[in-house]
């Protein structure tokens, strides 16, 4: 068997790592290869496209008032969607991108083959999150099209301005998503099990602790990553809705709407904290 | 330039109650192949996974070349390539996609590491392989690729956790080879088996470990003079016909250097014979004169296997 020249031992001590934000780079680089390999990717780019093209269909055939009145409620039904696709296809994005992320590389034993080498592991987390966000922004990006399309061809070129400010928002919540979806991922070794409580909590938990919150307990939500995604609709309204109280006495009901400056907070605060405790979590967590 | 070293200092590691490394000593120096041996559980893979500071000790230091890996584990481990428990590369790179992102995250030049890749993976005779994705690969496969890209920078310290894991007879005799060239390159490689002819063949030194604690680490030859009971002197003969005791017991126990012949069964013995390699081939030569039905003439033990046999009581 032959052996291949290698460099004199000097050369090889002087060699100089790379620094940890190129093999951050790295790692994203070869995160988003592996994506777009995956069947999961098309399978998130074929619901996102069957969620468009469902939209597409029904507002070309029943033409409704809600969508075609001006091009802001055309956007911001769009948006809203009856199930609210925008955040249905930003959460779907990160139980797909994020949901197994860390906790996949400890049950399939790809850490090994990374975590042995000359990174730190804070390199690795970073890189997979910045992999999951970009495939994730493309999988936006594809939806966002769609929408603008279509909002071109009823309304022409006239698209309004809080149309950005609410994808900017929404960037903003798939962050925080994200965020939250890789601390579960560090949370949990078995890769169903991350996938499986990020998509309950994401899909209904949240959606349901909100509601019981402020109809029973009647405060506002704050504290919840859905109730600060609500500026990514709340935009496209004019005006832009403040809480209200309807009702008197026990029969009063009051519906809350985060401010712009109260939900960029809490998304923020859910991305810091979260990543943050997932960063912590990878650190420590030991390939037994 | 100072030699590669690896340093265990009072290496502890306890998961609960349960120690699976105690207060392990060790100091390996210069360019050698050092043998880590042990039955299941004993703390070898602990001790290397350590190391990669894949897990953390609970007490004491682990240096490479110096430099504590928990500490700064990007300096310790810049001059190491490892090998742990046979990790799985992402399905849907292809092995040039894989062992290219170990460059980078190595800072290979570009041209280098091109080069590097392809004579690596022709190393472990997977060139043909090169592009196709890793997710349709057999163990073995992708155990040559852990291989490959452990080699791939050059590293001077060599770290391996039973590599011809999963590897049939003609891929292990390569991995032995490979680590037999790594030396002549003057490279440190400490290299977890279980497979004692392997480290026999391939090491020049020998750590032996049994639940989490040092038991000896010296040259494999001294190991196996201070305490080998012998082994290497016993053979096994097999005949082709029944050989009663009397047999066995007066015609082969007669026989110049033999010490004591045990009957296995009707047709097996074993002979413990004194000397060294000539008496061997005396006793093959004269036993085959007898003419009394000899049909296999094998070792019964390597010299290291009786070593670990003697140290080593019991398996976890």
């Amino acid at each position: 068997m032959t052996q291949p020249a290698s460099p004199n031992l000097a050369d090889m001590k002087e060699r100089v790592l790379p620094s940890g934000v190129s093999q951050v780079g790295t790692i994203t680089k070869y995160e988003l290869v592996n994506y777009f390999r995956s069947r999961r990717f098309f399978v998130l780019l074929i619901i996102g496209l069957i969620i468009s093209g469902l939209l597409t269909a029904l507002v070309g055939y029943y033409r409704p008032s809600s969508f075609l009145a001006s091009p802001l409620s055309f956007y911001s039904s769009w948006w809203a969607g009856p199930m609210g696709s925008i955040t249905f296809v930003i959460v779907l994005s990160g139980i797909f991108y994020g949901g197994d992320a860390i906790s996949g590389e400890f049950q399939n034993k790809t850490g090994y083959f990374l975590v042995a080498n000359p990174l730190r592991r804070s390199s690795i987390y970073i890189g997979k999150w910045l992999g999951a966000l970009i495939a994730s922004i493309i999988m936006l990006g594809v939806f966002a099209a769609i929408t603008i399309g279509n909002g071109i061809y009823y309304f022409g070129l006239n698209i309004p301005n809080q149309l950005w400010e609410s994808l900017l928002f929404a960037v903003l919540y798939l962050i925080a998503v994200l965020g939250f979806t890789f601390f579960f991922s560090s949370l949990f070794k078995s890769t169903s099990m991350s996938i499986l409580v990020t998509a309950i909590l994401f899909l209904f938990a949240f959606n349901l602790i909100q509601t019981l919150v402020e109809r029973l307990v009647k405060i506002e939500a704050w504290f919840m990553i859905t109730y600060g995604a609500q500026i990514i609709t709340n935009v496209l309204i004019d005006p832009y809705p403040t809480t209200m109280t309807q009702g008197f006495g026990r029969d009063a009901f009051t519906s809350y709407a985060a401010t712009i400056p109260e939900g960029i907070a809490i998304l923020l605060a859910y991305f810091v904290v979260t990543a943050v405790l997932g960063l912590f979590l990878f650190e420590r967590r030991e390939f037994t | 330039m100072s030699a590669p070293s690896i340093v265990a200092e009072n290496l502890t590691k306890r998961y609960g109650s349960f120690t699976a490394l105690s207060n392990l000593n060790l100091k390996i120096e210069g360019s050698k192949c050092v043998g880590f041996l042990g039955p299941n559980g004993a703390g070898k893979t602990t001790t290397l996974k350590i190391f990669t500071d894949m897990i953390r000790a609970s007490e004491g230091r682990a240096l490479i070349n110096g430099v504590d890996v928990h500490l700064n584990k990007k300096k310790a481990l810049g001059s190491v390539g490892a090998l742990i428990e046979s990790p799985e590369v992402y399905p849907a790179l292809t092995p040039r996609e894989a062992l290219s992102m170990v460059a980078d995250l190595r800072g290979l030049p570009r041209a280098e590491a091109k080069k590097k890749i392809e004579e690596t993976v022709a190393e472990v005779k997977m060139n043909e392989w090169l592009d196709k994705k890793v997710g349709k690969f057999s163990k073995g496969m992708k155990q040559r690729i852990n291989i490959a890209a452990a080699l791939l920078s050059d590293p001077e310290v060599i770290m391996l956790d039973e590599p011809t894991t999963g590897l049939d007879p003609r891929g292990q005799s390569e991995v032995r080879d490979i680590v037999k060239d790594l030396k002549k390159k003057n490279r440190l490689v400490f290299m977890s088996s279980h497979l004692l002819n392997e480290v026999q063949e391939i090491c020049d030194e020998v750590a032996m470990i049994d639940h989490g604690k040092l038991i000896v680490y010296d040259t494999l030859s001294n190991v196996t003079t201070r305490f080998s009971s012998g082994g290497s002197n016993t053979v096994d003969i097999e005949f082709s016909r029944d050989i009663d005791e009397q047999s066995a017991n007066r015609n082969i126990a007669s026989l110049t250097n033999v010490s004591s012949v045990d009957r296995i069964d009707a047709r097996k013995v074993r002979i413990h014979f004194s000397g060294g390699i000539q008496n061997q081939e005396r006793l093959l030569l004269d036993l085959a004169t007898m003419k009394i039905g000899m049909i296999s003439f094998r070792p019964a033990a390597s010299a290291l296997e009786d070593t670990y046999l003697n140290l080593i009581k019991d398996t976890l």
